[in-house]
């Protein structure tokens, strides 16, 4: 149910981004999901692929520092409430989001969102007692 | 192991008495032979007669490498040309380079000291001393060679740079004893690192750096990271080059001057007045026996103090304390003196926090700015923004505690902080005086 996501260390600085990209994109390596999250001087760049241990070597053989964190990715209906829906049971549930992004299915009427929690094995519980539907890391990867 | 048993443990009284008898000889030489220090002599009012007791040599006039410069290159050589067997210089990154020679007779008695050094870091005659000063003008490559070489040891000499070769060189060779910079040590034990050498492999033992200060927590890491025992070795080119003063392997706590050849004392840094013993304050030596380029009162801007207790070594040589800072590095951030020994030593004490960093002085209108670099590692790193910002914050929280100066601490990519091969770059000081 749960489903490692890449974390890279950037500096602000002009290109950076370019250069994991082709850096991956030069070792046949697909994002399939990526989030950025940014302060005034340093960036963290969150990204799921389909080859998660080999990028991880890549990018380390390429002079970055990568960590590896779990997260969750979760099925919401395309449609009004969707969204919400899922985060009433989160809030019901107590739990504390560290952070969210999310990104489209090809086709199909759902929407994955990607969800970093404190605690994931208490997320997992609470999600799937209420019937949400968790990916998992092959459906993810695969996508 | 005392390599000079006679003299490293003479009897203090013994040993001043040597040492004013050889200053005696020392100062009316040199007021016969250099007209530069005769004239600075005869300014001050003293003569070589003058000279009764140790004490009174703070009646001689100070030399600064000012005065190294204005008589460049030979005007302070008290010998002939032709009796000068060898010429060192300092790189003279701030000026005009810093010019030394030797005769016949220096260069030996460099080699004993040398060999002092080594023996009392605990170097034996059957090791392998991996040689990485650099060889050249600077003085500790060949400095440290012939000291080597008078123990009995092999040297290898393999002076700076090329990092990996260096490693398959100590690997292959089986390199004992290495001799570099610290700050090259540690650059050596992260490509160590990353090729995934077993320390098993090699069979390093002591390790002897100098040439630059380094922190007690930078001797831990080092000495955890290359599995040695890490000794400090203190000189410079204008006294002699390394080999002025070493630390002992049993102690590790301040460093032997080799008082039978060098004259120590320590001087306040601002009225330049001789300081109570165990003060602390500027280094001044006088060499008691050099014959081509002896110094007198030379002004080192390291500072340092004296420990004059009994060590358990053996050795009756007091103690200068490791030097943490020169007056050169000392950077004034408004107003506060702060040494990058001392941001290294928070920095080291920080959790996951690795010893590259970078100091960036500035100034914004009137205002000083302190920013202090940092390499991202793995064991620093987080998914999450608030982690990271809790490492600068701590960062900013104890340099600001530790030496009452706020500061910015960043965070940058891995290995984007310069390497060093020899002496480590550690500030960039933009501010226009």
């Amino acid at each position: 149910m749960k489903v490692e996501q890449i974390a890279i260390f950037l500096e602000n600085k002009s290109g950076r981004l370019a250069d994991i990209t082709s850096i991956l994109a030069g070792h046949g390596i697909n994002i399939r999901a990526m989030s950025l999250a940014d302060t005034a001087d340093f960036g963290i760049l969150r990204i799921i692929v389909n080859d998660t241990d080999n990028a991880k070597q890549i990018l380390r053989d390429n002079g970055f520092t990568v960590g590896t964190t779990e997260v969750l990715v979760v099925e919401v209906q395309d449609k009004p409430g969707g969204l919400a829906e899922v985060l009433q049971i989160i809030k019901d549930g107590d739990l504390n989001i560290e952070y969210m992004y999310a990104f489209t299915q090809k086709s199909g009427d759902t929407g994955l969102i990607i969800f970093r929690f404190d605690e994931i094995d208490d997320a997992v519980n609470v999600l799937m007692k209420a019937g949400v539907r968790l990916l998992s890391g092959e459906e993810v990867y695969s996508i | 192991m005392i390599f000079d048993e006679e003299f490293e443990t003479m009897p203090r009284l013994a040993l001043e008495s040597l040492q004013l008898h050889r200053l005696q000889k020392q100062i009316a030489n040199v007021y016969l032979k250099v007209p530069y220090y005769a004239a600075k002599m005869d300014a001050a009012g003293v003569h070589p007669s003058d000279i009764k007791t140790l004490g009174d040599v703070n009646r001689l006039p100070f030399t600064t490498k000012e005065d190294l410069r204005k008589n460049y290159p030979f005007g302070l050589f008290t010998v002939p040309m032709e009796e000068v067997v060898r010429i060192h210089a300092s790189s003279g990154t701030t000026g005009q380079p810093t010019v030394v020679g030797y005769t016949k007779a220096d260069i030996k008695m460099w080699a004993g000291l040398m060999a002092r050094s080594l023996s009392a870091a605990g170097a034996h005659p059957n090791d392998i001393v991996h040689n990485a000063y650099g060889y050249g003008l600077f003085t500790g490559g060949l400095g440290a060679h012939y000291g080597a070489e008078e123990l009995g040891a092999t040297v290898i000499p393999i002076s700076g740079g090329n990092t990996k070769k260096q490693i398959q060189i100590m690997r292959d060779f089986g390199s004992s004893v290495l001799l570099c910079t610290p700050s090259y040590a540690l650059n050596m034990a992260e490509v160590m690192e990353d090729q995934g050498v077993d320390l098993k492999e090699l069979k390093l033992r002591v390790g002897i750096f100098g040439a630059e200060p380094w922190s007690e927590a930078m001797r831990i890491e080092i000495e955890k990271k290359l599995g040695i025992k890490a000794i400090d070795i203190y000189g410079l080119s204008e006294v002699m080059g390394p080999g002025v003063a070493i630390e002992c392997a049993e102690e590790q706590k301040g460093l032997h001057i080799m008082e039978d050849h060098f004259l120590a004392e320590i001087v306040d840094p601002d009225s330049f007045e001789p300081l109570p013993l165990g003060e602390k304050g500027e280094l001044v030596f006088t060499t008691l026996t050099k014959e081509a380029f002896p110094v007198i009162r030379y002004r080192t801007k390291d500072f340092s103090r004296l420990i004059t207790d009994e060590c358990s070594c053996g050795r009756s040589f007091y103690r200068m304390e490791k030097v943490t800072g020169r007056s050169d590095d000392m950077m004034i951030i408004r107003g506060v003196n702060v040494f990058p020994s001392q941001i290294e030593e928070v920095l080291i004490g920080i959790d996951g926090v690795e010893p590259h960093y970078m100091i960036i002085v500035d100034r914004k209108g009137t205002l000083d700015t302190l920013e202090v670099q940092v390499e991202v590692s793995d064991n620093l790193f987080s998914d999450e923004i608030k982690n990271l910002e809790a490492t600068t914050m701590l960062i900013q929280k104890e340099i600001k505690e530790r030496l009452g100066v706020s500061c910015k601490a960043s965070l940058v990519e891995p290995r984007t902080i310069q390497r060093s091969e020899g002496k480590a770059q550690r500030v960039i000081d933009k501010r226009k005086f």
